[in-house]
């Protein structure tokens, strides 16, 4: 067991020297553990703290990143690698890192505003150009004559959040009929044709494979492949009701310690809550909260009614118990 | 396999090129214990937090049964239409000459260097409907990826040198005269291939078709990006082991792959204890 730890740190140490080769004269480095498709995002921010840190203290830094699906990236710092911070696309990630090996404090969510989480998304809906099913709300998803493209909610935190949206549109629509929600979460269920692993993976097989009317994943994403694939004519369709997707950070106290980086760990996340850093983060097509940078980009992101996970399942902790658990609602709902 | 057996004992017995069978057979084991057993030792320790009951609850979840019968029926067909193609091609690559023939013989590796990821995305890719090979399917109104068929196809395509590679060795120990005299003697071809070729073939076809099934069903990158992992349709027992490590449930993950690991054991040790009983039978001994 013990060897395996060994090989896997090593494995993964192997695999930031690598990207780390570049900057060997900075005065302080920094690890940063990411989600899987912040790459770009935080290239990009890395830069601008560089610059930033020079300016108010005269040292050179160097941030080195390292990215994976955000579960996979909680068990790497649990398993030993030595992250200063996390920035991740799901809280329960950052709560295992307090769970498992009280590498932060249980509290870590009040250590900066908004709940830790200096932007947000939600889960928008790209369609085929013209959008020929008329594709406009959650009811339209289970329609019968509507597939529907998302990765698993199994395996992917982009699949727990459509899922959610959808429950609690439902939970909206039918308020106390516990039934009736259920009907239609299992129609909405149905309707999937393909369950991908991840989010990248659901996005292939909607756009190469030509499967499915929409592909649900978080509005950051369905903006960068608009982008990407131009030739297609993918549209935007953002429902009038869907779920708030936090991206929390936190400081692992108990690593950035040990590294000698408290100070620059903390001030590395604080300053994503500045004015450039929220325009930056904007740039990217992620909702901020700074309301000078929420007007400049009112017109790429449409209001809509954002559902918290308090709204619908009380916590996270007992969204994952009762809905996401081996035998828990989604299971019950996917049973034939 | 049957090849290694063969040459071994048509040695004599009392010199051997490698000295010190306490050295070679200590090394042996070391490696056998760190390479084989330790990390199995490790799996039975993650599920030794279970009691019995946990433990069969887990392995008995409706959802991961309807795993098990698609990737034992999937692997079943990979492993069977490999058998009749790889046969197929060992017997090409050995008994004829024509131009290419060691580009395909080494094309025949492929599988095995290829990532599997690269072979999954590949075949999902060529199978879609939109694809080079799926559009003529599609005509032909058979769909392959996102369905149970396209996991036979990525497993079929993971294993296929197994029994390309376990064929050809015995194929080319077999002597081109065996069927002469066979045919000298009066036996039709179809006599001569089932009465001569095919009994020296037959514990190596089975030994390449066994391996076949069991990296098969073991089999995870390749297939989850053809299966379409629908539950209870197309979902494999590797994404089951997946989804319980997404869970941080080590226990639960380590139980379901003890399941298939069983079952790869026994299958194996089966092959082994037969072809020891055939071959005895063939030789004499």
């Amino acid at each position: 067991m013990k060897l395996a730890k060994q090989v896997k740190t090593l494995a993964a140490a192997l695999a930031l020297g690598f990207s780390a080769a570049q900057a060997q004269a900075a005065d302080q480095s920094l690890l940063n553990s990411s989600y899987d498709i912040a790459r770009e995002l935080f290239a990009s921010y890395n830069e601008h703290f560089a610059d930033y840190w020079k300016n108010k203290t005269g040292q050179t830094v160097e941030i080195r990143q390292s990215h994976g699906g955000s579960s996979r990236q909680a068990q790497a710092i649990i398993q030993g690698l030595r992250a200063d911070v996390v920035t991740y696309n799901q809280v329960t990630d950052v709560d295992v890192l307090h769970e498992r090996g009280n590498l932060l404090p249980a509290d870590w969510r009040e250590q900066l505003p908004n709940a830790s989480s200096p932007y947000y998304s939600t889960m928008a809906y790209l369609v085929r150009k013209g959008n020929p099913k008329n594709i406009q709300n959650w009811d339209d998803l289970a329609r019968e004559d509507v597939s529907s493209v998302f990765p698993n909610p199994k395996t992917s935190g982009n699949g727990r959040y459509t899922y959610l949206a959808a429950y609690g549109y439902a939970q909206q629509v039918f308020g106390d009929d516990q039934a009736a929600i259920d009907a239609f979460v299992r129609t909405f269920l149905n309707r999937v044709a393909v369950f991908d692993t991840g989010g990248r993976g659901a996005t292939t097989t909607f756009v190469e494979r030509g499967i499915g009317d929409v592909l649900l994943t978080f509005e950051s994403e369905v903006n960068n492949i608009i982008a990407e694939y131009p030739d297609h004519g993918f549209e935007v369709v953002v429902p009038k009701v869907s779920f708030l997707a936090e991206f929390p950070v936190a400081v692992v106290e108990r690593h950035a310690e040990r590294n000698g980086n408290l100070e620059l760990a903390r001030a590395y996340l604080e300053e994503l809550y500045s004015e450039d850093a929220q325009r930056l983060l904007a740039g990217f097509n992620y909702r901020v909260h700074n309301e000078t940078v929420q007007a400049e980009f009112a017109d790429q992101f449409p209001p809509l009614e954002l559902l918290t996970i308090e709204q619908i399942a009380g916590s996270w902790e007992s969204a994952m118990t009762e809905h996401f658990a081996n035998g828990g609602k989604l299971d019950q709902l996917q049973r034939r | 396999m049957s090849l290694a057996i063969t040459s071994a004992i048509s040695l004599n017995p009392g010199k051997r090129v490698l000295p010190g069978f306490a050295l070679s057979l200590g090394i042996s084991l070391l490696f056998i214990s760190l390479i084989l057993l330790l990390p199995i030792t490790g799996l039975v320790v993650q599920t030794a937090g279970m009691s019995w009951q946990e433990y069969w609850a887990v392995i008995s979840d409706p959802r991961v049964v309807a795993s098990y019968r698609v990737t034992l029926w999937a692997a079943a067909f990979a492993s069977l239409f490999n058998g009749l193609v790889g046969l197929l091609l060992a017997w090409v690559l050995v008994r004829y000459e024509f131009p290419g023939k060691r580009i395909v013989d080494a094309l025949m590796d492929l599988p095995f260097a290829l990532p599997t990821a690269v072979a999954g995305i590949t075949l999902s890719a060529l199978f879609a409907e939109n694809g080079w090979y799926g559009s003529i399917l599609a005509e032909v109104g058979v769909k392959v990826s996102y369905t149970p068929l396209g996991i036979i196809v990525a497993m079929s395509f993971t294993s296929l040198p197994f029994v390309v590679r376990t064929v050809q060795p015995v194929l080319e120990d077999l002597a081109a005269e065996d069927e002469e005299a066979g045919i000298s003697m009066g036996g039709s071809d179809m006599t001569v291939f089932r009465r001569v070729v095919f009994p020296s073939l037959w514990p190596a076809l089975m030994t390449g078709i066994a391996l076949s099934f069991t990296r098969s069903l073991g089999e995870f990158g390749a297939v989850i990006f053809i299966a379409g992992n629908m539950p209870y349709v197309s979902e494999i027992t590797s994404l089951m082991i997946f989804i319980r490590l997404q869970e941080f449930d080590y226990a639960a993950a380590s139980a379901i792959a003890s399941v298939v690991l069983l079952a790869s054991l026994l299958l194996l040790f089966a092959i082994n204890l037969w072809q020891a009983h055939y071959l005895r039978r063939i030789h004499g001994r």
